[in-house]
Order: C-alpha cells, then structure tokens, then sequence
C-alpha cells in the first residue's frame, strides 16, 4: 500500500497554487448573478456559499453525509440530507438555472441517469469531474498494473467512495450519447492551471487531471 | 384576575388578561366565534399564552412555538402544576438557540386543550356545564385559526418563525399552508403531513383505555364529581413507550429489576421499567384531562394535509416565499424520517427554500425535547441565518 501511494503520481490536487478550488472558481465564472442554483454533492457548502456571496445565486444543496448537513445548515444555507441516485426525481422539471454537481458523479450509482436528471430539473448542468485518462494515470496501470492512489483519490479501490470513473473522452461520449450539447468546458492540469485548446480532444484527455463541463439539453 | 386589555374591534370585545400559575388570557366574546372544520362556531373562545422577550418595534421578531399533544403554553417557564421547567427550557430562553433576548416568543394552549384555552372541560355556554364531548372536534387547522386570531390580536402580522415537534410540526405546516404570507420561516420538528395507520391505531388504544375507565362516566365525569385516572394512566404509559425507542428502553431499563432482588412471581412492578411506566402514567393524570386527551389525540388523527390539497402535498406550498428547517431523528418510529422526508420532497417540488436535517440518535421521538446538540446547532444556525434575512 505504502509504495503504490508514494509511487503512484498525483492524477492532480484539485486546487490551484492559491488553494482554491479550481473547479469552484470556474464555475463561479460562469454562474449568472442572482440564478438559481442547485448543488449536488454540496458537501460542508463551500461552492454554495462562494456562489451566495460572490453571486448571489439562489442556492440549495443535497448532501448525503449528514454531518456536513449539520454544518451547512448551520451556516445558514438551505441543505436537505440525500443523494443525486435518489432524490432529483423529487424535483420539478426546469426548477434551476443551473445544477452542479462538482467531483461526485464518479460517487454516483448510475451517472447517466444522474446527469439525465440534472439536465431536465436544471437549463444547465455544470459537472466537474477528475480525468481517468491523465497520462499519469495511465503510466501507473500500465507500469505497475495497479489501481492508481493519489493524493486526491487516496483510497484503494476496495475503499472508495468512487465507483465510476471515467475519462474525458467518456464523459462526451456519454454527453453525446444523451443529446446533450456542451456548451462550455475547461480542463485543468494537475497544477490547477487551465488548459488551452480543449477541443483538441485527446491532448485534453492526456494531460487535465481534471474537467469542467457546462452541459445544456 | 386582573383585566389588563380591553378592546374593541368592530363590534366584538376582546379580553387580554393576566392569569393565576403565569401567564395571560384571552376571550374572544360571541361576535367573534371560531368557524370550525366541522361546521361549529366556537364561542366564547379563550386562548392561553405565555411570552418571552420583547416584541421589537417592527413587530418583526415574534416566534410562535406549538406545543406537542400533552404539552402546553409553559414553554420556557416553571409550569404551575408540576414546579418542572417548560417542556422546551432547553430550548427557548436567554442566549439558547430561539434567543429571548433576540425574539419575541409566544406559546399558546391548544384549543381543546386543558391549560387555559376553550377545551371539553370549559363551560358550555349553552349549559353553564363542562362542554365533555359536546365540544366540537378540533382540528389541527382550528388550532392553527385560534392562534391566528391571537396573533392578529396581539399586533402581529407577520411571524418571524413558527416552530415545533410533533402535533406541533403538524400546526407549523398548516400555519406554512394556510397562512404562508404571515410565516417568514418554519421550523417543523419529528412530524408528518399527514397521521399514519400506525399512530392512529396507538391514539385509538389510548381514548379506549379513558373510555373503558367507569370514571369516565360516558365524558360526564366533571359533574359526577369522578375522574378517569386509570384510564388516562394506561393510555399515557401505552403513549409513552411509542415516545422511545427499543435501544433507549434497554440502555436505561434492560430487564433490570425495582428495588429488588428476585423475581416476585406476582403482579407487582418487578422490573424498573414497569415502575417507570407506572410513574408516567400517575404523574400526567395530575396534569391532563382526560377529555382533552381524546380531543387531541383526534384532531392528530383527522390531520392529513396531503388529502386537503388534493392528494399532492405540493400543492400545499406551492409559489412559498417561507424558509423551511425540518428535523427528524433516527430512532423516531412515531414520525420516522421519511415521514419527515415526504415533506422535504413535497417542498423541493413547490420550489420552496429547504433544508433537512436527521439527527443521529436511540432517543426516540421524545428526542426533539432533550438535549441533543445537533438539534441545537440547527436551530440556531438555521434561525440565525433567517434573522438576517430578515433583518432583525
């Protein structure tokens, strides 16, 4: 174990040199002031409360965790206890302007339908998500025929949380598959830094460690 | 008593007076009856309160709490009868999380209730005798109507928040229902929108063991000087028990025995939690009418806010601008999570600003009334944060 996690490069922290979430950062960007804003797999509402103050998004989350519940709750964002396999079909269609779900689809029991529900509650879907096709990743399976362990993904497989990774090229697949159309993305190196030329596909899929996509239907 | 306030508003007289054991009263005469559910006026119509802290001068920062099916107004205060603490001390009072130094927070006594407000041991001013069962029966939204009126009557437009556990959940929803202009926020506690198969069959125990009581007296037992205590002793101990769960009764009782050695082999409280059952049902037949008991216990039963719009409980909240805290606990069988959860979706689906919180504990329903800090940070967090929505 030990050695699989000093060998096994990073596939990318999830924060940039200033320790913010890069993910968060865009997507703040890109969220209009005063939307309407649901966040899936909000945790302790960090994003949630950037949005608030930096856009003044009307904003709900869903958490399964409920101690971050509690936390959120107590920060005075409004949180209900669940989870995206479970609880978006409760939702109306067209309830949000935008509906995020940033690092927890890989947590998600069926993400294609998840990110089907996400496009008929939400106009836009945001989904961030780490890249499986990081070529550290890749260089990790193929040269030591394990897993990878990173810093961000630390546990072994038989621990995690994260039960459907994908690549880059997967999730548009997917998108595409859908009859969804990507309305924006972006594509962040392991250092946080944002990648130029996306829409060259395979240099995207080999070296972001992690991905931003707007989606719309 | 001493009449404090009297005015006058259109033809009818209104009476706010202070009352014997804390507290305040209040009368509305015959022109201003109460149009129940059921098709009765109500009249005269007393409402018991109590209120702590100070009403702001924008009227903006009252709390209306709602007590649950045997408590009453003393919210935050020593109760008259027993010399206990309120039912919600922990709760409501200077720095806890409803802060009396920051709202203005009213409790009232239920209509049909037994502390002060119209209920079956009022007199009937058609008899000059206790009403017993021909009262009308109350219903959750009648509760809801006579706090309104009290509301209106003390200056009060719009709540800053309305809260509470049990069939005091089930008032704070019909109050978000009924009146959602006038609840800025709602903090409904281990309820449910509507009374389930289950509880209605607990509540139905329950008024059987009053009504089997020959002190009952078919409900007449005020005028033949009796009093169902037994009766009401059951129908509190057989309560009590759906007020815990299996894991607390065995962490604080087990099969451990009372005051004694060895089994009896007789009929005797062997074990700690017979005595303890016993107690329970001694001690509420001192403080409750058994009437009042039935009373309660029904309009519970009758409560089904989904059937009252249409089967959809959306409905209920649709275009909603309240703020909405709702709080289960794990161990809660009465009103268990998802009965909790129904409402969270209910809400979701009308759009409506919502948060949901499960708090992990073996306490049982009785939970929302002790000292859980979970339940603690929620509620100050989530009225904390409504406060400065609000601006107070």
């Amino acid at each position: 174990m030990a050695i699989i996690a000093e060998t096994a490069p990073p596939a990318g922290a999830l924060t940039n040199a200033a320790d913010e979430r890069v993910d968060h950062a865009f997507i703040c960007d890109y969220v209009s002031n005063g939307a309407k804003v649901l966040d899936v797999g909000c945790e302790d509402g960090t994003l949630l409360s950037r949005l608030l103050k930096e856009r003044a998004v009307d904003g709900r989350g869903i958490e399964i965790s409920q101690r971050r519940v509690n936390e959120c709750v107590a920060r005075g964002l409004f949180v209900v206890q669940g989870d995206a396999d479970a609880d978006l079909k409760n939702y109306p269609d067209d309830a949000f302007d935008y509906v995020i779900l940033s690092q927890t689809i890989q947590a998600t029991k069926k993400p294609k339908e998840v990110v089907s529900e996400l496009l008929r509650i939400g106009r836009k879907a945001i989904v961030s998500f780490p890249n499986f096709g990081h070529w550290r990743v890749r260089f990790s399976l193929l040269f030591t025929g394990r897993m990878p362990v990173t810093r961000t993904l630390p546990e072994p497989w038989y621990e995690t949380q994260n039960i459907h990774f994908c690549t880059i090229r997967d999730f548009v697949m997917m998108v595409e598959e859908l009859g969804a159309h990507v309305e924006a993305e972006a594509a962040f190196s392991s250092r946080g830094r944002r990648l130029e030329a996306v829409e060259n596909l395979t240099l995207t899929n080999m070296f972001a460690s992690q991905a931003v996509f707007v989606l719309c239907r | 008593m001493s009449v404090a306030r009297i005015s006058e508003k259109g033809k009818s007289r209104v009476v706010d007076a202070m009352i014997e054991g804390g507290g305040r009263s209040i009368e509305f005469g015959p022109d201003r009856p109460l149009r129940l559910d059921s098709g009765a006026d109500l009249s005269p119509l007393t409402i018991a309160y109590q209120t702590y802290g100070r009403l702001n001068e924008a009227r903006s920062n009252a709390v209306l709490i709602c007590h649950a099916l045997t408590g009453d107004q003393h919210a935050a205060n020593t109760h008259p009868a027993t010399g206990k603490p309120g039912w919600w001390d922990i709760m409501i009072g200077p720095g806890k999380p409803i802060d009396t130094d920051r709202f203005f927070v009213i409790c009232s006594n239920v209509i049909g209730g037994c502390m002060g407000s119209t209920g079956p041991s009022s007199e009937n001013p058609a008899t000059g005798e206790p009403y017993a069962l021909d009262l009308p029966v109350i219903t959750v939204r009648d509760m809801v109507r006579a706090q309104a009126m009290l509301v209106d009557e003390l200056g009060i437009e719009t709540l800053f928040c309305v809260a509470g556990g049990s069939m005091g959940g089930m008032q704070v929803l019909q109050w978000a229902a009924s009146y959602p202009q006038r609840v800025f926020s709602a903090l409904p506690i281990a309820t449910a929108a509507k009374h389930s198969a289950q509880n209605i069959a607990f509540h139905e125990v329950g008024r059987q063991a009053v009504m089997a009581d020959p002190d009952w007296c078919g409900g007449n037992y005020l005028n033949e000087e009796q009093s169902p205590k037994k009766g009401l002793a059951v129908a509190r101990m057989a309560a009590h028990i759906t007020y815990l769960s299996e894991t607390a009764l065995h962490r604080k009782f087990g099969r451990n025995l009372q005051d004694r050695e060895t089994l009896t082999f007789g009929f005797d409280a062997d074990f700690q939690i017979e005595s303890y059952l016993r107690y329970q049902g001694m001690t509420f037949v001192d403080r409750f009418d058994a009437n009042s008991y039935l009373y309660l216990t029904r309009a519970m039963d009758y409560f089904d806010l989904v059937s009252d719009y249409d089967g959809n409980l959306a409905n209920a909240f649709m275009g909603t601008e309240t703020r909405f805290c709702l709080v289960s606990f794990t161990s809660d069988w009465l009103f268990p999570t998802e009965a909790n959860r129904d409402i969270v979706h209910a809400l979701n689906a009308a759009g409506a600003h919502v948060s949901f919180v499960e708090v992990e504990t073996d306490r049982g329903h009785d939970a929302f009334l002790l000292d859980e800090p979970e339940l603690f940070d929620t509620v100050r967090g989530f009225l904390t944060a409504a406060a400065k929505a609000r601006g107070i």
